[in-house]
């Protein structure tokens, strides 16, 4: 593409990113000499992060019903009863909306990844208490979650191994930037 | 006027007057002349040359804006929007730049504060704000757009003010070190391509960032903002700076960036900030903001007066610099170039304005940009058209106001 194109999203088809390509040859000595290695403890304190493919992923399980509990407690004051009602995010239905006049992006209808969900309540639900929950809770509320979005049985268990298995529906709704979009006036 | 501001009076301390000759002769100067146009004066409700002078403030340790400049954000809870109609120049003073946030400002000790370096990289580094200080320094002027800025403008008419459709934009001097330079101190490992850049805020607000030519030239970990340390509220005391990109990617309060092969596809990249499409379909990663301009003055809720006036506006492109702005006076029927305040400078709010009159009569204001790639501002129904009304986050099109013939101006679709 013209330079009308940005980014250049080539470099994720193999055209290596320049820093990359001029920078690590083995383990070169820094020559700044600035910063110091972190320690185990402290990259474990911060390393939250839970990727598509699972990795980042705890240790831990947790069901629907358990889910139902969990969610009763502290999450239904902001997203509803059932998930559905608000005021904040609708977390729950709107499949087959998003092409309508009035879409409604929820977990079940839009999220394309599953572990996004885990990702997201680990670092930042609930809202007055971020950090807080366990990680069994963690995946007791993506349970019941999926569950009431008709994605997994009531019976199934998630755990660092069975979540990234999850298909969510929206996951081929998403297109790479292909801005700009607009025929030239 | 504070309390602070009397605290030493002239007449306490005994100094001088701080007004030297020149000065004075100056100020006389100009009371004459003011004097010789009292009747004029009066006529505008001016009561200037009445007022009997007096010794003035004496220095102060922190100064504040004159107490008759009423300037403020619109603050709405988790953002508040910058006072576009009333600014001058490019730069948004620091203490009114537009603010987005997802849990809160934190309040930070950069002493304290953290940057954790990790994943594919070969020495995995923890820095402090100092380090990164000793690093070598650029300095930019860059505007942030929140990438839901002027969101309104996809649904009907409303009564809206350039603050409120507009002022989620803001441009500053940002202050730091390049993430090449960290990157290259830490060695980035062959096939790193992405880097998970986290926040210290109560969101742990996190986001994919693609390490593509133009970010891995252009981005900057940020400690200062227009002179000074980074306002808490644009992420104290680190932030990163991916000039031209959404706002939200440019993550404030920054403690870690993770190396990797691929998005980590975080809630902020996939169920927000994606541009639902009327198929259903969204586009993901749509990080740059495209050209845009709107005319500031005269603006949403403004009463003009008839005679000489300048239009004046912003326009800005995360692609690089604006090359031109073309300002209708006539709801689009002929446009005309209008003059680019410099600088001018790429991913930079640009000034620019037209001399016009009003001499009563309805109209119809607007204002197109063009960047350097060639791409031009579109209309709204353009970019409707394509995206739909359901995309919510990029709206770019081009602003309409209003003049009714008395003189109000309100936000309209054309």
């Amino acid at each position: 593409m013209s330079s009308r194109t940005w980014p250049h999203w080539g470099f994720l088809l193999g055209t290596v990113a320049a820093l990359t390509a001029g920078g690590s040859q083995g383990a070169e000595p820094d020559r700044f000499g600035l910063g110091r290695p972190p320690t185990e403890a402290e990259i474990r304190a911060w390393d939250i992060d839970v990727r598509p493919d699972g990795t980042g992923l705890p240790p831990g399980q947790g069901t629907v019903v358990q889910g139902r509990r969990v969610y009763a407690a502290k999450c239904a004051g902001c997203h509803g009863a059932t998930g559905t009602e608000g005021p904040y995010d609708r977390l729950v239905g709107g499949r087959g909306t998003l092409n309508t006049h009035v879409p409604v992006k929820t977990v079940g209808s839009y999220w394309p990844y599953a572990t996004t969900l885990y990702d997201y309540l680990r670092r930042a639900m609930p809202l007055d208490a971020p950090q807080s929950l366990t990680p069994d809770e963690i995946y007791a509320l993506v349970a019941w979650l999926l569950h009431a979005n008709g994605i997994i049985d009531e019976g199934d268990v998630m755990t660092a191994a069975t979540l990234p298995l999850v298909q969510m529906p929206n996951r081929q709704g998403f297109v790479l930037d292909p801005r700009p979009d607009l025929p030239p006036p | 006027m504070t309390d602070d501001e009397h605290a030493f009076p002239a007449e306490e301390t005994g100094a001088p007057p701080p007004v030297n000759r020149r000065q004075f002769l100056a100020v006389t100067a100009s009371a004459f002349a003011l004097g010789a146009s009292s009747a004029w004066a009066a006529s505008q409700g001016d009561s200037a040359v009445e007022a009997p002078l007096r010794p003035g403030a004496p220095a102060r340790a922190v100064g504040a804006r004159a107490s008759t400049e009423v300037l403020s954000r619109l603050p709405r809870g988790t953002y508040s929007l910058a006072p576009l109609r009333h600014l001058h120049g490019i730069v948004t003073p620091s203490d009114l730049h537009f603010e987005r946030h997802h849990n809160g400002v934190p309040s930070l000790d950069a002493k304290r504060h953290r940057l954790l370096v990790h994943g594919m990289v070969d020495r995995p580094l923890m820095f402090s704000v100092d380090d990164l200080m000793r690093l070598p320094s650029v300095s930019r002027l860059a505007f942030i757009e929140c990438a839901g800025n002027t969101a309104d403008q996809w649904h009907g008419e409303q009564d809206l003010t350039v603050q409120e459709t507009h002022g989620l934009t803001s441009t500053s001097e940002w202050t730091g070190v390049r993430l090449a330079t960290v990157l290259e101190a830490v060695g980035l490992q062959r096939g790193a391509t992405w880097m998970l850049a986290e926040g210290q805020d109560a969101a742990a607000l996190a986001r994919s960032v693609p390490l593509t030519e133009e970010i891995l030239r252009d981005a900057l970990i940020c400690y200062g903002q227009n002179g000074e340390a980074l306002r808490p509220e644009q992420g104290y005391p680190l932030r990163l700076l991916l000039p031209g990109c959404e706002g939200n990617i440019n993550v404030k309060w920054l403690r870690r960036l993770k190396l990797a092969s691929a998005p980590f596809m975080t809630r902020w990249e996939t169920a927000k900030y994606t541009d639902l499409l009327p198929d259903g379909r969204a586009y993901q990663f749509s990080l740059v903001m495209e050209a845009k301009s709107v005319i500031t003055a005269p603006s949403g809720g403004d009463q003009l007066r008839r005679g000489v006036t300048e239009i004046r506006g912003l326009a800005w492109s995360g692609r690089g610099a604006v090359t031109s702005v073309e300002v209708s006076v006539d709801g689009g029927r002929h446009w005309r170039e209008a003059q680019l305040q410099e600088p001018v400078l790429p991913q930079c709010h640009t000034r620019f304005r037209l001399p016009w009159k009003w001499e009563g009569g309805g109209t119809v204001l607007l204002s197109r940009c063009t960047d350097e790639t060639g791409y031009r501002q579109p209309s709204r129904s353009a970019l409707i058209k394509v995206r739909g009304t359901n995309s919510y986050y990029h709206f770019n099109g081009i602003q309409a106001w209003a003049v009714s013939a008395d003189g109000r101006v309100r936000n309209v679709h054309v």
